[in-house]
C-alpha cells in the first residue's frame, strides 16, 4: 500500500470534474423542488441532453454549441413532464419515471449513428497567474468553462432562493401552493418555468459526461447519476450550497476508488465499488432519524386551482 | 388484355424467382456481441469478421447478429431466440457466454455454435480464441523502453486467465528490457464501459504513469490518454488508428475474418466439427498494429523482431526462468509454459504488485 502515491492536489481535481455532471443535474432539481414538483425523471433528461449535446457537437464541431443544444433538449423534454403533470394534472412520481424510460429508450434510437465516434472537446482554461499559484492553482483555476459554469449556477440558485422576489414567490408556490395562489401568483407557470430550468441543468449535465468526462457516446451512459442527483437534493435539505458539498463528496468517492485500487489498497475492489451507494444510503438514513427534512411544504402534491 | 399478360408473366417470373431462392436457403451464421458493434475494439473486430463472412459468400449466407448482449441469464435469452430463428451457425464471441451457450447448444443439436475465449466444449460447440498474449509480450517491450517515470498503468477487465495471461506477458517483457519497471492494475469489472475506463485511465496518469495498457474495448482511455499529453497507449482489440501516432503507438488487433470464413464454409460443406483453436500472431489472428514514429527506431525494431520471433515459433512469450509471485518455481530456464496452465492461468509472475482479487 503506498497512500503517498496519490497526490492530493490532482485527486481533488479530478473530483471536481467528476461531480460536475451531478452537480449540475442536481442543482436544477433543487429548484424544481423547491418549487414544489418532484421531477424523477432526471435520468431521462440527462442522457437526452448527453446524446443531443454529442450529436451536435459531432456536426457542427462545437462542443459550446453542444451544451446549447443539449440544455434546449432538456428544457424540451421537461416540458412534457411539466404539461403532464401540471395541466393534466397527473401523477408526479409516475410520470417522472415514464419520462426516466422515455428518454433512456429516445437517447439509445438517437445515438445509435454516433456510436465510437470522436468529438470535439471543451479545452481547458489555463487562467494566467492564478493557475501558477501552488496547491490552489491546478485545483481551482485549470479547469473546463463547464466547472466554473457549474459553480456559478450555484451562487445564483442561492442568491435567487435567498434574496430575490422571484425566490421568494418560488418558494411561497412549493411551501404552500394553494396560499400561493391566493396571493395571485402564477403557481402553474412558476412551476412550468422552474421544471423547464431543471430540465435545461439535467440536460447540461448529460453533455458534461459525452462531451467532456470520457468523451463518447454510448447508450445509457449516464450510469444512475440521475438518481444520485436525486439522492443529493434530499441530501443537502434543498439548499445550494450544500449540493455543491453533496455532489463533490460523492463525485470524490469514485475517483478515490479507482485511486485506491491504483495505489494497491488491499480493500476488496467490490467494497470499493459500492462505497458510493452505501455512503448515500447512509447518509439518507441519517438525515431522516434527525426528522428535520426541510423538505418545501407541498413537493409532489397536484395543484389545480379549483381546490 | 395485354396489361392482364404481362401480369401473369410477371407473377409467373416472380414465383419462379421465389422458388430459386427457397431451393438455395442460404446459411444463416448468427454473432452474439457483448458491445455495440461501434465501440471501435473487440465487438468492432467481431463486426468486421462478420462482414468479411458476407462478402466472401454473397447470397449463399444471411448473417444476423445482436449486439450489447448481456453476459449472464439474459445471453441465454438472446441465443435461444437466435437458434429459434433458424440459425445454422452461431458464434458467442465473449468469455461470460461459456456457460449460456453450452446451455441453448444441448437444446438445439443441429445447430452448430462457436464460443469465443472459452474453454469448454462439447458436440456442437467448438472454442476459438487468439493467443493475444503474444501480442502483449510486444507491447511490454515498447512500454518498459518507452516509460520515464518506470510506472505503466494497466485497466484490466475481470480477473479471469486472458486478463492475467495478458498482464503477465507484458510484465515479463517490461521488465526484461526495464528492471525498474512496475506496473500498477486497475480492474474495471467491465468489458465496455467508457466513463468508467476514462476514470480509470485518469487516475493512474495522476499516480505518475505515462503508459496505459488497457484490456478493456473503448477508446476512451485513448481519449484520456490525448488529453493527458505525454503517455502512450495501445489499442485493443482494433487498431484505434485515430488516436495515432500519439498518444496510440502500437496495437493488438484481432483478425476472426480467416475463421469465420473456415467454419462458415464447414458448415455449408457438412465437414464441421467441434474443434478447439488457439491461434497467434504465426496464423495471423493476432496482428501487431503498425508502430508508429513516437517509438524511437531501435526500440521499434527491436518490438518487431520479437514479433516475427513469436510468428515464426521461435520464441514463446513465456520462457524460462519464471517464478510465481509467492516465488514458488514456475518454469526452469529454457522451458516454456504449456497451454494447459496458460489456459487456467490465475497467478501473477513475480515483481508485480497486488493481489488477483477472487
Amino acid at each position: 500500500m503506498n497512500l503517498d502515491q496519490i497526490n492530493p492536489i490532482l485527486l481533488i481535481a479530478s473530483l471536481m470534474v467528476a461531480a460536475t455532471p451531478i452537480l449540475l443535474a442536481a442543482i436544477g432539481e433543487t429548484v424544481v423542488e423547491k418549487a414544489g414538483v418532484l421531477n424523477l425523471g432526471v435520468e431521462g433528461m440527462m442522457i437526452t441532453g448527453a446524446v443531443v449535446g454529442f450529436a451536435i457537437g459531432v456536426n457542427s464541431g462545437s462542443p459550446a454549441l453542444g451544451f446549447v443544444g443539449a440544455a434546449i433538449a432538456g428544457a424540451a423534454l421537461s416540458m412534457l413532464f411539466g404539461v403532464l403533470v401540471l395541466y393534466l394534472l397527473s401523477n408526479q412520481v409516475a410520470t417522472g419515471l415514464g419520462l426516466t424510460l422515455f428518454g433512456l429508450g429516445l437517447s439509445a434510437l438517437i445515438g445509435k449513428p454516433y456510436e465510437g465516434m470522436k468529438v470535439p472537446t471543451l479545452a481547458k482554461w489555463d487562467i494566467p497567474l492564478l493557475s501558477d499559484i501552488p496547491v490552489l492553482g491546478p485545483i481551482l483555476f485549470q479547469h473546463d468553462p463547464m466547472v466554473y459554469v457549474s459553480i456559478g449556477l450555484i451562487m445564483a440558485v442561492w442568491y435567487v432562493l435567498k434574496s430575490t422576489r422571484a425566490g421568494l414567490i418560488l418558494r411561497a408556490v412549493g411551501e404552500n401552493h394553494d396560499a400561493a395562489h391566493a396571493l395571485g401568483y402564477k403557481v402553474i407557470r412558476v412551476r412550468l418555468m422552474a421544471i423547464a430550468f431543471g430540465g435545461a441543468c439535467a440536460g447540461l449535465g448529460g453533455a458534461y459526461i459525452s462531451l467532456v468526462r470520457v468523451p463518447q457516446w454510448v447508450e445509457g451512459m449516464t450510469a444512475g447519476a440521475g438518481w444520485i442527483a436525486l439522492a443529493i437534493v434530499v441530501f443537502a435539505s434543498w439548499r445550494p450550497w450544500r449540493v455543491l458539498l453533496g455532489a463533490y463528496l460523492f463525485g470524490g468517492i469514485t475517483v478515490l476508488q479507482l485511486n485506491l485500487q491504483a495505489a494497491g489498497v488491499p480493500i476488496p475492489v467490490e467494497y470499493l465499488s459500492m462505497s458510493p451507494y452505501v455512503i448515500t444510503i447512509l447518509v439518507l438514513v441519517l438525515i431522516s432519524t434527525r426528522g428535520k427534512h426541510g423538505a418545501p411544504g407541498s413537493l409532489g402534491r397536484i395543484f389545480h386551482a379549483s381546490h | 388484355m395485354r396489361s392482364v399478360k404481362t401480369l401473369l408473366a410477371t407473377a409467373a417470373l416472380a414465383v419462379g424467382f421465389a422458388g430459386a431462392a427457397a431451393a438455395e436457403d442460404p446459411t444463416k451464421v448468427g454473432f452474439i456481441f457483448v458491445g455495440p458493434v461501434g465501440d471501435g475494439g473487440w465487438t468492432y473486430e467481431h463486426n468486421q469478421g462478420r462482414l468479411a463472412v458476407e462478402d466472401h459468400f454473397g447470397d449463399a449466407v444471411e448473417t444476423v447478429f445482436q449486439e450489447s448482449v448481456p453476459e449472464g441469464a439474459d445471453a441465454e435469452r438472446a441465443i435461444t431466440q437466435m437458434a429459434l430463428a433458424g440459425a445454422d451457425l452461431i458464434f458467442t464471441t465473449s468469455f461470460g457466454y461459456m456457460d449460456p451457450t453450452l446451455a441453448v447448444a444441448a437444446k438445439f443439436p443441429d445447430v452448430k455454435f462457436e464460443h469465443a475465449t472459452g474453454y469448454k466444449q462439447s458436440d456442437n460447440v467448438s472454442v476459438y480464441s487468439a493467443r493475444f498474449y503474444e501480442g502483449r509480450a510486444v507491447q511490454g517491450t515498447i512500454a518498459g523502453h518507452m516509460t520515464k517515470s518506470n510506472i505503466v498503468g494497466y485497466i484490466a477487465s475481470f480477473p479471469i486467465p486472458e486478463v492475467i495471461r495478458g498482464i503477465n506477458a507484458a510484465y515479463i517483457h517490461a521488465k526484461k528490457v526495464n528492471p525498474d519497471v512496475q506496473f500498477k492494475i486497475i480492474w474495471a469489472y467491465t468489458w465496455f464501459d467508457p466513463a468508467k475506463e476514462a476514470d480509470a485511465a485518469k487516475a493512474l496518469i495522476e499516480q505518475g504513469a505515462d503508459v496505459i495498457l488497457q484490456h478493456t474495448d473503448s477508446t476512451a482511455p485513448q481519449a484520456a490518454a490525448q488529453e493527458a499529453g505525454n503517455v502512450i497507449t495501445f489499442g485493443q482489440a482494433s487498431d484505434m488508428a485515430d488516436y495515432g501516432p500519439m498518444p496510440r503507438v502500437s496495437s493488438i488487433i484481432d483478425n476472426w475474418s480467416p475463421y469465420y470464413i473456415a467454419r462458415t464454409q464447414a458448415v455449408i460443406d457438412g465437414t464441421w466439427s467441434s474443434v478447439s483453436t488457439w491461434d497467434g500472431i504465426g496464423a495471423g489472428m493476432v496482428g501487431i498494429g503498425d508502430i508508429s514514429d513516437a517509438v524511437p527506431a531501435e526500440v521499434k525494431a527491436e518490438a518487431e523482431a520479437l514479433r516475427d520471433a513469436l510468428a515464426a515459433g521461435e520464441y514463446h512469450a513465456f520462457t524460462g526462468p519464471l517464478t510465481k509471485q509467492d516465488g514458488s518455481a514456475w518454469l526452469a530456464d529454457g522451458e516454456v509454459a504449456d497451454d494447459g496452465t496458460l489456459a487456467g492461468m490465475n497467478f501473477y509472475v513475480q515483481g508485480i504488485d497486488g493481489e488477483i482479487p477472487q
